[in-house]
């Protein structure tokens, strides 16, 4: 079966003050439906940007989506986001694809009853309105685990605790069935305890309602909790993908063995990236070189020649463990150069 | 999205940023000359004015400017009601207008940087009693203020000076004290006097620095403010004597033969607008520089 | 709620005692309140009379407690000039001033709203471009000589307007957009940076996020979080205009308070300038309080509080 969502080559500028900022460099991925997808990657690794752009939410200007294409597949169409035109793109977000975002206190507005702000949705993309839509709310906040949904409806975000806000925030990305939910950071500005909740909310969810799930993340730890699938982002690209199960056993790319050595035992959150020397790259750059060069210990001229392209593993026992690297850890040498 | 921490790993040179910024903002550099250009007529009223700006001549009374069929180019901005020269006049007015604004906010700055600082420092009763007053004085019509107040002591350049002086003290208090309450709570102060250092110290490394951005920016406004009111009382005959000339004296002047010789108003008005523009080109200048978050956003 | 309310409340009393009190020394600013208030020529008898008859030879203390209980029930001593009690004639010409602040007002906002609209949605455009251009010109052009200007275009050379008085709808056009200029700049400008600042905003993420429309978004995500701003400083620029009225009621020859305190300044008529300063002061300590409530009742977030 074809995945859903299919992403090639995306590409994103910012244009600043100072220059160009080469944001996301070339991402490509595969999602199917009904699995969780972790984006991982510390600050500035062009995640958010990336997963951001599928739906064209990042300001433009100063964004621009240079090139790529996102192929979406539901129902018996075929889409591509990135060359969709304003208005049914628009039909799309909150409606087959949901966004949740990082800090659920500025994500909501102040000013409207989350009641409200979920039955907007609603209203935008169903037949639903009146009592009918109202209905729908309540049913959904009950589903996300908010007691007392009734007399909630009429309530602020200020009035709420983090973690029910970012209930709210799903409510609001699932409304209308979404056939892919992009959760930004979800649990990063909660309590550890509430982020637990949140986790097993967004995996009970995602299961029942056949949900495909793309989490974005800068902790490792997390996502090995939530997610079927991990793709590891560096410098506005994806260095190395693979299952959950594979990548955190095998990681092939150095720069996932540098997270996974900092990563001090899974499902605990610890600053990560402690034990990487050097600083993330300057995307300020084209990108014609590895992003991690200047900070792998492996690094040699191959490196800063040419920029390596997302691989399978040649020794992998499935093909969807792929990592962008010219030299090969397994056997400690640097790849052979194809012919 | 992490683009701030982005932008602040630019590839350029502190110094070349610095320019960029400058000859970037064409509006804030328009400002900048135009502000020296008025302070240049203001030094060199004597030398630029063609005429005795006291000088009554009735026969040649409102004149109209040179380019009027009536007018000429001995007198290119025409002349007054007493027909003095138009021209003159607001080049000398320029320094009345100067000198208020200048010494004004020297006063108002200084009076508002002490009362501040004591009020952010000292905290308590010192605290409650300055910022009382400070915004009883603010919550008051100001203009109505100034009018009352210059009624009162009767016109006189020094009367006008002191008056915009004390009575734009409080907004400078505000910011004084709202800035110093700031950086006291923020960590690298905090850091600082646990390392021991003392008050004055912390003062002259950590709150004067830091406080020099938004006085300098708020003293470019209030300056142009006070140029404005020192007009408008002219206008009401509450500044400086009527022997002064100065742009509020002639307006008031012109007002009366506003149906008939528009020019006579006209002109120091337009003097009024070109300063205070200079000024406020100056003073969103001076903040867009001073600010980087302003500055990040603009971008 | 209540509590923010009554803290508010009780501030603003306090502000108006403030007030009461900075008038009192004022006017005796001088020293000698009897020589601000008679003729220059004014024989040292009467000037003495005067004393005596306005009080001023009593102790400052009797002077201040007897002040301050005439101002508690609205008594503020009779106008030198009109020889009637004070504030009765400042009521009396309430109407006119309101009339033409709330003119003004009107004309400010309705070109200030959607004009920093369009700014703010679209910075760098053309429409934001006028926005600033309103905006400098506003703070820049000085309202008094605006006035005279109006005068001579469109009174005096088009004959649309007349030149002065109060007398009608046409009457009110040229004082109404003079009086408006410096708020119509302010709101612009404020409007338009409200814009870009909520537009920036993660709930307006959200929204798009949502699906929503632009046309909806606006409406119902970026206005009414615009509101709450504006509402802050249309009270403010009101207690502006009372000072602005200053010049242009006098220079239109509105009857008006404005008027009122420019020519009560030029005959010395203290008790009236005082009374008058007095009712603008806590007129507008009134607005600021108005305009509180009505930003509780915007912002759930203190209408909520407990």
């Amino acid at each position: 079966m074809k995945p859903i969502l299919e992403v090639r080559d995306l590409q994103v500028n910012f244009d600043t003050v100072d220059g160009t900022v080469h944001a996301v460099n070339g991402v490509s991925l595969d999602l199917h439906q009904g699995e969780t997808l972790g984006v991982v990657g510390e600050s500035g690794s062009g995640k958010s940007v990336s997963m951001m752009s599928l739906l064209r939410l990042i300001p433009q200007p100063p964004g621009r989506i240079v090139a790529g294409e996102a192929l979406f597949r539901y129902g018996d169409q075929e889409v591509d986001l990135i060359s969709l035109k304003k208005r049914p793109m628009v039909s799309i977000r909150g409606n087959r694809i949901g966004f949740i975002f990082q800090d659920p206190l500025s994500s909501l507005n102040p000013l409207m009853t989350i009641g409200d702000q979920i039955r907007e949705s609603i209203e935008r993309h169903t037949s639903r309105r009146g009592t009918e839509a109202r209905k729908r709310v309540i049913e959904l906040l009950d589903q996300v685990g908010i007691p007392d949904p009734e007399a909630r409806y009429r309530n602020y975000p200020h009035q709420f605790s983090g973690g029910m806000r970012q209930r709210v925030m799903i409510a609001i990305a699932i409304a209308c069935d979404p056939e892919i939910v992009i959760a930004d950071e979800p649990t990063t500005a909660l309590d550890v305890t509430v982020q637990a909740q949140i986790v097993d909310l967004m995996n009970r969810l995602s299961e029942e309602l056949g949900i495909a799930v793309i989490w974005i993340s800068h902790d490792l730890g997390v996502v090995a909790g939530i997610a079927d699938r991990v793709a590891v982002m560096y410098g506005g690209t994806i260095i190395e993908t693979g299952s959950v199960d594979g990548l955190y056993a095998h990681p092939r790319h150095p720069y996932t063995v540098g997270l996974l050595g900092a990563l001090p035992k899974l499902h605990i959150n610890e600053p990560e990236l402690v034990n990487i020397s050097g600083t993330p790259p300057s995307l300020f750059a084209p990108p014609t070189q590895c992003p991690f060069e200047p900070r792998c210990p492996w690094a040699f001229d191959r490196c800063r020649a040419e920029r390596p392209p997302l691989e399978p593993i040649q020794s992998a026992s499935n093909e969807t463990h792929l990592s962008a690297c010219w030299y090969d850890l397994e056997n400690d040498r640097p790849r052979r150069r194809q012919a | 999205m992490r683009l701030d921490a982005l932008e602040t790993r630019g590839l350029r040179s502190p110094v070349q940023r610095f320019l960029k910024l400058i000859l970037r903002d064409k509006a804030g550099l328009f400002g900048v000359v135009l502000f020296a250009f008025v302070i240049l007529v203001a030094l060199l009223a004597p030398t630029l004015a063609p005429h005795d700006p006291l000088q009554q001549n009735l026969r040649a009374s409102r004149q109209p400017p040179a380019w009027h069929e009536e007018g000429s180019w001995d007198h290119p901005l025409g002349t007054d009601n007493l027909g003095r020269d138009m021209l003159s006049r607001i080049m000398y007015g320029t320094r009345v207008s100067l000198t208020v604004g200048f010494v004004g906010v020297v006063i108002a700055s200084t009076l508002g940087l002490v009362l501040g600082l004591l009020a952010g420092y000292t905290g308590g009763r010192t605290d409650s009693i300055i910022m009382g007053i400070t915004n009883l004085f603010l919550a008051v019509p100001y203009l109505l203020l100034v009018v009352v107040v210059a009624s009162v002591l009767g016109r006189s350049l020094l009367n006008v000076i002191l008056i915009f002086g004390f009575t734009n003290a409080p907004l400078f208090v505000r910011i004084t004290r709202g800035e110093v309450l700031r950086i006291r709570q923020s960590g690298y102060v905090e850091s600082a006097v646990s390392l021991g250092a003392t008050r004055t110290r912390i003062l002259i490394d950590h709150i004067l620095p830091n406080l020099i951005g938004p006085l300098l920016t708020v003293a470019t406004f209030e300056m142009s403010g006070m140029i404005f009111y020192e007009a408008g009382l002219g206008f009401l005959g509450l500044s400086v004597p009527p022997s002064i000339p100065s742009w509020g004296n002639m307006l008031a002047a012109g007002r009366q033969y506003i149906q008939f010789s528009p020019w006579i108003a006209t002109f120091p008005g337009l003097a009024i607008v070109v300063t205070s523009l200079s000024m406020n080109l100056l003073g969103d200048w001076l903040r867009d520089l001073l600010d980087p978050k302003i500055r990040r956003s603009a971008s | 709620m209540q509590r923010y309310l009554f803290s508010r409340l009780l501030q603003s009393l306090l502000l108006m005692v403030g007030v009461l009190i900075l008038v009192f020394f004022l006017v005796r600013l001088t020293g000698d309140p009897a020589r601000l208030m008679m003729p220059r020529d004014a024989s040292p008898e009467e000037l003495e009379a005067f004393r005596e008859a306005m009080g001023f030879n009593e102790p400052l203390h009797r002077q201040f407690f007897s002040y301050m209980g005439g101002a508690a029930v609205g008594d503020f001593g009779r106008s030198l000039h009109y020889r009637a009690p004070a504030m009765r004639l400042v009521l009396e010409r309430l109407p006119a001033t309101l009339e033409l602040a709330l003119a003004a007002m009107a004309f400010a906002l309705v070109f200030a709203i959607p004009l920093g609209i369009f700014g703010g949605s679209r910075p760098g455009g053309v429409w934001d471009t006028i926005c600033r251009g309103v905006g400098l010109i506003g703070q820049t052009v000085p309202n008094f000589w605006l006035a005279l200007m109006l005068i001579v275009y469109f009174s005096v050379q088009l004959r649309w307007f007349p030149t002065f008085g109060r007398d009608g709808l046409r009457s009110l056009v040229l004082p109404a957009i003079a009086l408006g200029f410096f708020p119509l700049g302010k709101f612009t400008r404020l409007v338009r940076s409200a814009v870009l600042e909520v537009r920036s905003e993660d709930y307006i993420r959200t929204a798009y996020s949502k699906g929503l429309l632009d046309r909806r978004v606006y409406s119902h995500h970026i206005f009414r979080n615009v509101a709450v701003t504006l509402v802050s400083i249309v009270a403010v620029q009101f207690g502006y205009m009372l000072g602005g009225s200053i010049y242009i009621e006098s220079i239109f020859a509105w009857p008006g308070i404005g008027r009122m305190i420019n020519e009560a300044v030029q005959a010395r008529d203290f008790p009236l300038v005082q009374a008058i300063a007095v009712f603008s002061a806590c007129f507008v300590v009134v607005l600021n309080l108005l305009s509180d409530i009505a930003y509780a009742l915007i912002d759930p977030r203190i209408r909520y509080e407990a």
